[in-house]
């Protein structure tokens, strides 16, 4: 479903990601983890084309197509979905409103008729449920007042309803609490199947723990330093980053 | 002085002319102020740029153009009613061209525990109140267009809300500008009086309905009475080509609420100039304004907020949209007094700036003589939030729809200040009309 192939990314004049190669294929789960800075967030951030980027070299391919030359919200059409790191508020706009306006451009995109209001309500209800988020929420506009946890478990209740194809969390996990962990995690495996795709960028293992992942990569410096299955995750647990930067550059288990 | 020998003969003869006009009409004590007040307008003539409160908003279009005064204006009930904001299903005073149209006046027997007169007929029928604050709150000693209001005003609205009364329906004074081939100019004026522990809510919408050149210079008074709550909003939708120089002055008693809304979406010109005392303790003053611009469009928005006694409230909420060249100038000028202990007041000044040559000069003016008060302000002039933008984007919603939503998000903090339903949606509407891809926004409200 995606292929990168050397992707270097630069912001500010500052080169981040130095030749990233990554393929993901349908039904898989990729971990990405690595120390502050490593360029993880980039990685992620690139994916759904944030232009404050700059791809200097690569190429990365989704089902079939060139994604760089993708606006964000056709590669969102075209079902990718970022869960950010740090959700922003807009007052103003509600939750509703935001997730139907989505809903509706990504179905027009696709020639489908808009929800109607049953249909949407009934959707809603199906996936507040499994994320325990209370119904005046979704009147309030988006982020607005909501704590850490909270913005995370939007995220995730966006990504429920808007049904991606491939879905890249963004340190989902970091800042919550193990509720809060436990339910996002929940949220997150309700997606799992044969057609999907997930890459989960993590700085800790815990929600590793619950969403078990079927490759983890190593980021470091803006390169993958070490791939493998999901103890790697475990070992990194057991003895850290920097017991990785001293391996050699590009070992794969 | 900014009046040419030539111009100001002509505001002179036409003085004379409504002096003959009014001999028999205005009682003696208005005759005084009129006289009053030319003499300081022909003395002072019109601000430069040099005038302290003027720096930023040149009238010189305005000091060299000969107007006539508004000439009889005639519209069918058809052209009105395809007028927008005319007809918001409340009750309605019109007048076009500074003359009460009655044929258009509805609704005005739903108000109950308000009197609601047009000032030439309570100037027929000695109004008491009228002696007692017409021209009396607005100070015209400095300020021009206050003047030659007070000089020429010969039509607008008094109302009197009784002690007690709660007045669910609220009233709508609509200001239509007809076209026509020469520049005139109308002012007309209104008088508020609201009696202890009253309520009401008016709007004041100046329409034009050509694209014609014109001066409209309203001046509104309101006294609002101890324990009294007035909501007062302003909507100005003049002529593209129009000068609109308003002047609100209001004079608050103690635990009153006076809360404004001013929307200003047309003219070429516009200053408005509102000016809230609060005099008596525990009183409420909360301004707010929008102001929607494009191409060339001036607004100039001049507060000056005093907290004359203690234990008063103020929140002033001034939100600008600009693009094309606009340009947006605030002035906030917060006043308080020495014994206004325990004053907390906050104003926000927040400019939103769609276009490269939009241009905003914002700038709050605290002068506080009191020693236990809590006063903060903050202005911002920025574009839309890209961190916002790249949001919706990455949910699907294209650039344009993002931007109109995030613009409407922007002007909807002001929206909702107001309580007058029909009118709010006829403002979303005109939203959606002005931004690209609006319609999404429509059903953002519809929800």
């Amino acid at each position: 479903m995606l292929e990168i192939k050397n992707l270097k990314v630069s912001a500010g004049g500052n080169e981040i990601l130095r030749g990233i190669d990554l393929s993901v294929k349908v039904g898989e789960v990729h971990s990405i983890m690595g120390p502050n800075g490593s360029g993880k967030s980039t990685l992620a951030q690139v994916l759904a084309g944030r232009d404050t980027y700059e791809v200097t070299e690569g190429e990365i391919n989704y089902k079939g197509q060139d994604l760089l030359e993708m606006d964000p919200e056709e590669r969102a059409c075209e079902g990718i979905f970022l869960a950010f790191q740090y959700p922003v508020e807009i007052p103003g706009v509600s939750n509703t409103y935001f997730l139907k306006a989505a809903i509706n451009s990504i179905r027009r995109h696709h020639g489908e008729q808009e929800i109607d209001a049953m249909e949407f309500m009934g959707l809603v209800r199906e996936k507040m449920k499994l994320l325990h988020i209370s119904d005046d929420l979704l009147k309030r506009p988006v982020n607005e007042g909501f704590s850490g946890g909270e913005k995370k478990r939007n995220e995730i209740f966006q990504m429920l309803m808007l049904e991606p194809s491939l879905a890249v969390l963004d340190e989902t996990d970091s800042g919550l609490d193990i509720d809060a962990l436990r339910t996002v995690a929940e949220g997150v495996n309700a997606l799992r199947d044969q057609n999907r795709a997930i890459i989960i960028v993590t700085h800790y293992q815990r929600l590793l723990n619950y969403i078990v992942p079927d490759y983890v990569h190593v980021l470091s410096q803006g390169r993958i330093v070490r791939s493998a299955g999901k103890e790697l995750a475990l070992e990194l647990e057991e003895k850290g980053y920097s017991w990785l930067e001293e391996q050699p550059v590009g070992s794969t288990g | 002085m900014s009046i040419a020998l030539k111009e100001r003969d002509l505001y002179l003869a036409d003085f004379v002319d409504l002096q003959k006009e009014r001999e028999t009409l205005d009682p003696t004590w208005l005759k005084e102020l009129r006289k009053n007040a030319m003499q300081v307008f022909t003395r002072q003539g019109y601000p430069t740029l040099k005038d302290e409160h003027w720096r930023f908003t040149n009238v010189s279009p305005i000091a060299r153009t000969d107007f006539t005064l508004a000439p009889l204006g005639q519209i069918d009930a058809g052209s009105l009613a395809s007028l927008d904001f005319s007809d918001l299903g409340i009750p309605r005073m019109v007048f076009v061209n500074g003359r009460l149209a009655p044929e258009f006046c509805t609704g005005l027997d739903r108000l109950e525990g308000v009197r609601v007169l047009s000032l030439s007929q309570a100037i027929e029928s000695g109004e008491p109140l009228l002696e007692r604050y017409y021209g009396r709150c607005a100070d015209y000693a400095d300020h021009a267009f206050s003047a030659l209001n007070l000089a020429f005003s010969s039509e607008g609205a008094f109302i009197h809300v009784a002690k007690g009364a709660v007045v669910e329906v609220p009233l709508h004074l609509l200001h239509i500008q007809t076209a026509a081939v020469d520049p005139y100019r109308v002012h007309p004026r209104t008088l508020l009086v609201s009696e202890e522990s009253s309520e009401f809510t008016f709007l004041e919408s100046f329409l034009g309905m050509g694209d014609n050149v014109y001066l409209c210079s309203p001046v509104t008074e309101a006294v609002v009475g101890d324990n009294s709550k007035i909501d007062h909003y302003r909507l100005q939708r003049e002529s593209r080509q129009a000068f609109h120089m308003g002047v609100n002055q209001v004079q608050q008693g103690r635990d009153s609420s006076y809360v404004s809304c001013g929307i200003d979406l047309g003219a070429t010109l516009t200053r408005n100039d509102l000016s809230c005392v609060l005099n008596g303790e525990g009183g409420w003053a909360g301004l707010n304004g929008l102001y929607l611009l494009n191409q060339k469009q001036h607004v100039d928005n001049f507060t000056t907020l005093r907290h004359g006694a203690a234990h008063c409230n103020s929140r002033e909420m001034f939100k600008g949209i600009l693009d094309d060249s606009a340009r947006g100038i605030f002035r906030g000028r917060i006043i308080v007094d020495k014994g206004a202990q325990k004053t907390d007041s906050k104003q926000t000044n927040q400019n939103l700036l769609l276009s490269d040559n939009a241009f905003v000069n914002t700038k709050p003016q605290l002068e506080i003589y009191a020693d236990d008060v809590k006063c903060t302000h903050g202005a911002t002039i920025g574009q839309l939030d890209e961190t916002a933008l790249f949001y919706f984007r990455s949910r699907g919603i294209h650039q344009t729809a993002a931007r109109s939503l995030l613009v409407y998000a922007f002007a909807s903090e002001v929206l909702e200040t107001l309580n007058v339903a029909p009118l709010k949606e006829a403002l979303i509407s005109y939203l959606t009309e002005w931004l690209p891809k609006g319609d999404l926004v429509r059903e953002l409200y519809q929800k």
